[in-house]
C-alpha cells in the first residue's frame, strides 16, 4: 500500500516543487472583483498582482468556465478621448506588482453562459507565459461599485 | 439668544452677503473648468431609454450633466457612470433635479431597451438617449465631441473612441462647466451644488 503510493507521492512532491518555480507560483492576487453589468453586456475584472520570484512574470491571458472570452484590454482618457485597446501581456516585474484597475488595464468578460449576480464568486483562471496558470476568485459587484 | 442660535444667524446672514456678492459680479467660485457663453444651449432630438422621442427642451427646469459613451464599453463607461451616482448620492435630495443624459456613440448596437438596462444599474436619475448615426452626430458636433469606431475585428467586435468629458447644463439649458473622468467627486460635488441652488 505505502509502496505502490510512493511513486504517486514523489510525482505529487515535483509537481508542488515545480509550481513555485514557475511564473504564476511566485504571483499572488488579491482584491480581485468583476463589475457586473446588465443585458450581459461585457463585464470588466480587476485584481492586483504581486510577484514575489526574482524573475518577472508575464500575464497573457485568461479564461473562465463563466464567461465566452476574457480579453486583457488598457482604457486610457489621454487628450480627452475614452479608448480601449487590446492589450498581448502584462509584465508583474520580479519583487513588484501591478494592478488591474478601473480606467486602466482589465479584463473584458463576455458572454456569460449564466447571468452572473452580484455577490457572487466566478474564478478566472489567469495564464503566464510560461504556461503557468493561476485560478483566482473574482468577487462580483454591482455595476455602480466604485 | 443663546449663541449657537446667533453663530448660525450671523453664518446665514454672510452666507446671504456672500451669493448676493457672487450675484452681483457674475462670478460664482466654480472648481470644474467654467465654460459659460462658450458652447451652446442644450439642443437635441433623440430618443430616450423608453423609446419615446426627447428633445433638449425636454430637460430644461433640470441640471443636466451629460456624457457620450457605449453600452459595450466596461471600463470607462461605468466607471464614470458611477463616479457620477456618488456624486448625485451626496448632494442629497436636491439632486433629484439633476439628470445624467447618458448619450449613445453606438446605435449600431445600443438601442433604447438596452439602454434603459445600462443606465438604470447606475443611477435612477440616469437616462439613456440613441439615436439615428445622423442625429447622435449633430449633438456629439455641437458640443465639439468626437468620437470614431475602429475597424471591426474578425468576430464583428468592434471598439469605440469617444469623447470622455462631462459637460454640465443649468437649468435654462445653458451649458455652463466642463469635467473631466478625472475630476474629483469633492470638486463635482461642488459645483453641482451650487449649480441646482443658483439655477433656479
Amino acid at each position: 500500500m505505502i509502496l505502490r503510493s510512493l511513486p504517486l507521492l514523489l510525482a505529487g512532491l515535483l509537481c508542488a516543487g515545480a509550481a513555485h518555480a514557475t511564473q504564476a507560483g511566485h504571483v499572488h492576487a488579491s482584491d480581485a472583483w468583476i463589475r457586473v453589468m446588465p443585458a450581459n453586456l461585457p463585464a470588466g475584472g480587476y485584481v492586483s498582482l504581486r510577484n514575489d520570484g526574482d524573475q518577472p512574470a508575464v500575464l497573457d491571458g485568461a479564461s473562465s468556465a463563466a464567461y465566452g472570452s476574457v480579453m486583457l484590454h488598457q482604457s486610457s482618457t489621454d487628450t480627452g478621448m475614452g479608448r480601449m485597446r487590446m492589450v498581448d501581456s502584462l509584465t508583474v516585474p520580479a519583487h513588484g506588482q501591478v494592478a488591474l484597475a478601473p480606467g486602466g488595464y482589465h479584463f473584458m468578460l463576455m458572454d456569460a453562459g449564466k447571468p452572473v449576480q452580484p455577490g457572487q464568486t466566478v474564478q478566472v483562471v489567469l495564464h503566464f507565459a510560461d504556461g503557468s496558470t493561476l485560478g483566482t476568485d473574482f468577487l462580483a459587484k454591482p455595476a455602480n461599485a466604485l | 439668544m443663546k449663541p449657537l442660535r446667533l453663530a448660525r444667524l450671523i453664518l446665514l446672514l454672510g452666507l446671504a452677503l456672500l451669493l448676493t456678492a457672487c450675484h452681483r459680479d457674475g462670478k460664482l467660485p466654480w472648481r470644474l473648468t467654467d465654460i459659460s457663453g462658450h458652447m451652446p444651449d442644450l439642443a437635441f432630438q433623440l430618443t430616450d431609454d423608453h423609446g419615446k422621442p426627447v428633445t433638449g427642451e425636454d430637460y430644461r427646469g433640470k441640471v443636466v450633466l451629460l456624457y457620450f459613451g457605449y453600452t459595450h464599453c466596461p471600463d470607462v463607461c461605468p466607471l464614470t457612470l458611477a463616479h457620477l451616482h456618488a456624486v448625485l448620492q451626496r448632494v442629497g435630495a436636491k439632486a433629484d433635479d439633476a439628470r445624467i443624459l447618458f448619450v449613445s456613440v453606438d446605435p449600431a448596437r445600443d438601442t433604447p431597451a438596452i439602454m434603459h438596462a445600462y443606465v438604470n444599474a447606475f443611477d435612477k436619475r440616469a437616462v439613456g438617449l440613441t439615436g439615428t448615426p445622423r442625429e447622435l452626430e449633430a449633438l456629439s458636433k455641437r458640443y465639439r465631441s468626437a468620437f470614431t469606431r475602429e475597424p471591426s475585428q474578425a468576430n464583428g467586435q468592434y471598439e469605440v473612441s469617444h469623447s470622455s468629458a462631462i459637460y454640465l447644463f443649468d437649468r435654462q439649458g445653458h451649458a455652463r462647466l466642463l469635467a473631466t473622468p478625472a475630476a474629483s467627486q469633492d470638486d463635482l460635488v461642488h459645483d453641482l451644488y451650487l449649480l441646482l441652488e443658483t439655477g433656479t
